[in-house]
């Protein structure tokens, strides 16, 4: 049984990635949840943050809350609306690169933090076909930091991806360097049970905290593959600040974290 | 590509003379944003089929030209139309039942692709993709590379880092250059000449248009040639680009355009909840396509079915470009 919590899954997720965004940040942001991620970490921990978006505008005034990162919400007060080419130049370009965090979403997710957005079956005649990479297999290539948000299920937490469309540690070890890539990709998992992490040394993914009311064992039952819990504490739980800043200021209609 | 002074033409005319069935096309804007829609529907209206599309993100424009069948192959990053369909509907079922060909690469190296080809050099280099699927999975048979050649021979290369590893690399992804046949794009301003000025983001569109051998240009206002010259600074597309000029006001529309209106997510999920159509028959999805598509002889008609109501719950604020306080759903 899971006590009730002074917060939805939703609010703990979004406090949680927020936390890991630090002043000066330059935040990729796509839409929904790790947006309001973006904006709580702004308002909360990190108000040097900026926001960033894969089609081109800087630091956006977002007096409502888009709903695609084409929405022309993010085009309002945005310190340049440049384009494509520009945007991935700014992550690819070590120097402003080494500053950007991303947030992405997938369907699928393995051991070593690498994503799946494009289908699930076989890649020519899958199952169920999804929109694709869009610019995640471009920021999980560049750029040092990432945060996977995930709804934590064995479907998604699997042993193989059926398509790898965003690179974390690839096979682990040193194969992210041996394929060529800088050091970066997904470096923490989360999700509505817990925090994961990526072990330096073997780039396997291991449960950092559990939230709470939540058991390293519900986690593990939750994913395929055999995951380090020995690390494993309870997560601070959201501070009432923190929630307050967040639903007051950052979703006051709650049209992300819902009713 | 002309320089003549006036390339002003309707819309049926440019798409008649430049968009033929097999043309390898690109379409401006992003997923619900400054997509060429008017353009879109008249392609379809006129039935041409076998397109090869190249996108980086797209959607509305191009899940109405995959559900009106004219696309046979197609080469993208993304294909999602924000709330409304986060998978374009009619591209996933497309792909489920194996009935276009098509190849996955990223935003980055499509956007490449495009620059690339508006560079005129074979390929550009980047470090996205090492490792990932979408150098594995290659969508179009080596044999019809080679039998087609408006295709590049491979999807793409991994090379060793000629410079040593110059710049902290050690391997680069090497992308083919895109010259489409025929971009569409539809802007805010255009003069008759086809110089454009863009608001908002321009995405990738500069690149399409500057990669291709012939371009449309829709325009929310066909202006004087003196206000568009007046600032430079503004303007992204010189007229030697530019093919063909089609004054649309509201060409963009169900999808936003920067100043001018936002998108009509209400539209958008009708549009969404009638290609989600599982029937064998395709009755919903037909009766969309026949109201709002087919049964209309131009965009103008398509707005009067629309109605004033949804087009003025659209209408931009001019503080901010878009529609404030705007219900969407």
């Amino acid at each position: 049984m899971i006590t009730a919590q002074p917060y939805t899954p939703k609010e703990i997720m979004t406090i949680m990635a927020a936390r890991e965004i630090k002043n000066g940040d330059i935040v990729f942001s796509g839409t929904g949840i790790s947006m309001l991620a973006a904006m709580a970490a702004k308002n909360i921990n990190a108000p040097e943050s900026v926001i960033f978006f894969e089609t081109g505008a800087i630091d956006s005034l977002l007096e409502e809350l888009p709903f695609a990162v084409a929405d022309p919400r993010i085009m309002y007060w945005a310190a340049s609306n440049s384009r494509l080419t520009d945007s991935f130049a700014t992550m690819q370009n070590k120097i402003t690169g080494e500053k950007v965090i991303a947030i992405l979403g997938a369907a699928q997710i393995d051991i070593n933090g690498n994503l799946n957005t494009t289908c699930i079956g076989d890649y020519f005649s899958p199952e169920i076909r999804f929109s694709g990479s869009g610019g995640g297999c471009d920021v999980a290539s560049f750029v040092p930091r990432c945060i996977a948000f995930m709804q934590h299920e064995k479907r998604k937490f699997v042993k193989k991806l059926d398509y790898l469309t965003s690179p974390g540690q690839l096979g682990g070890s040193n194969s992210r360097r041996e394929a060529g890539l800088r050091p970066g990709g997904v470096s923490a998992v989360v999700t509505n049970l817990g925090v994961m992490r990526f072990d330096k040394d073997s780039g396997r993914m291991y449960l950092d905290k559990f939230y709470p009311g939540i058991t390293p064992e519900k986690i593990l039952e939750n994913t395929e593959f055999k995951m380090d819990v020995s690390k494993a504490t309870q997560a601070d739980p959201p501070t009432k600040t923190e929630l307050k800043i967040l639903r007051e200021d950052c979703d006051p209609q709650r049209l992300i974290l819902g009713r | 590509m002309t320089n003549h002074l006036n390339k002003v033409m309707p819309l049926k005319q440019a798409i008649e003379q430049y968009v033929k069935n097999g043309s390898h096309i690109s379409i401006g804007g992003f997923t619900l944003n400054r997509n060429p829609m008017a353009a879109v529907y008249e392609i379809i209206r006129q039935n041409i089929k076998d397109l090869h599309l190249y996108a980086h993100s797209n959607g509305t424009g191009l899940d109405e030209l995959i559900g009106a069948g004219c696309i046979s192959k197609l080469e993208i990053a993304y294909a999602g139309n924000g709330k409304a369909a986060p998978t374009c509907i009619r591209f996933a079922r497309s792909i489920q039942n194996n009935e276009i060909l098509f190849e996955d690469y990223s935003n980055y190296m499509m956007s490449l692709r495009f620059m690339a080809g508006a560079m005129g050099v074979p390929f550009l280099p980047t470090l996205s993709g090492l490792g990932s699927d979408i150098l594995t999975k290659w969508g179009f048979s080596r044999s019809m590379r080679k039998s087609d050649p408006k295709i590049a021979d491979k999807k793409l290369a991994v090379i060793d880092n000629p410079f040593g590893d110059w710049a902290e690399a050690s391997k680069v992804v090497l992308v083919p250059a895109i010259n489409p046949d025929i971009t569409i794009i539809h802007v805010q301003k255009a003069d008759a000449m086809g110089t454009c000025s863009i608001k908002g983001l321009s995405f990738a569109d500069i690149e399409q248009v500057k990669a291709s051998k012939n371009v449309i240009v829709t325009c929310e206002k066909l202006v004087k040639k003196e206000e568009l010259r007046q600032n430079p600074d503004l303007n992204q597309i010189p007229f030697i680009h530019v093919s063909a000029v089609c004054h649309v006001p509201m060409g963009g529309y169900p999808t936003a355009v920067y100043g001018h209106y936002d998108y009509d997510s209400k539209y958008l999920r009708k549009f969404a909840i009638a290609a989600k159509d599982q029937n064998k028959n395709q009755d919903k999805f037909k009766k969309y396509q026949d109201k709002y598509i087919y049964g209309v002889k131009d965009h103008e008609a398509f707005l009067a079915i629309v109605g004033q109501k949804r087009i003025d719950a659209i209408k931009a604020d001019p503080r901010t470009g878009y529609s404030v306080n705007m219900k969407r759903d």
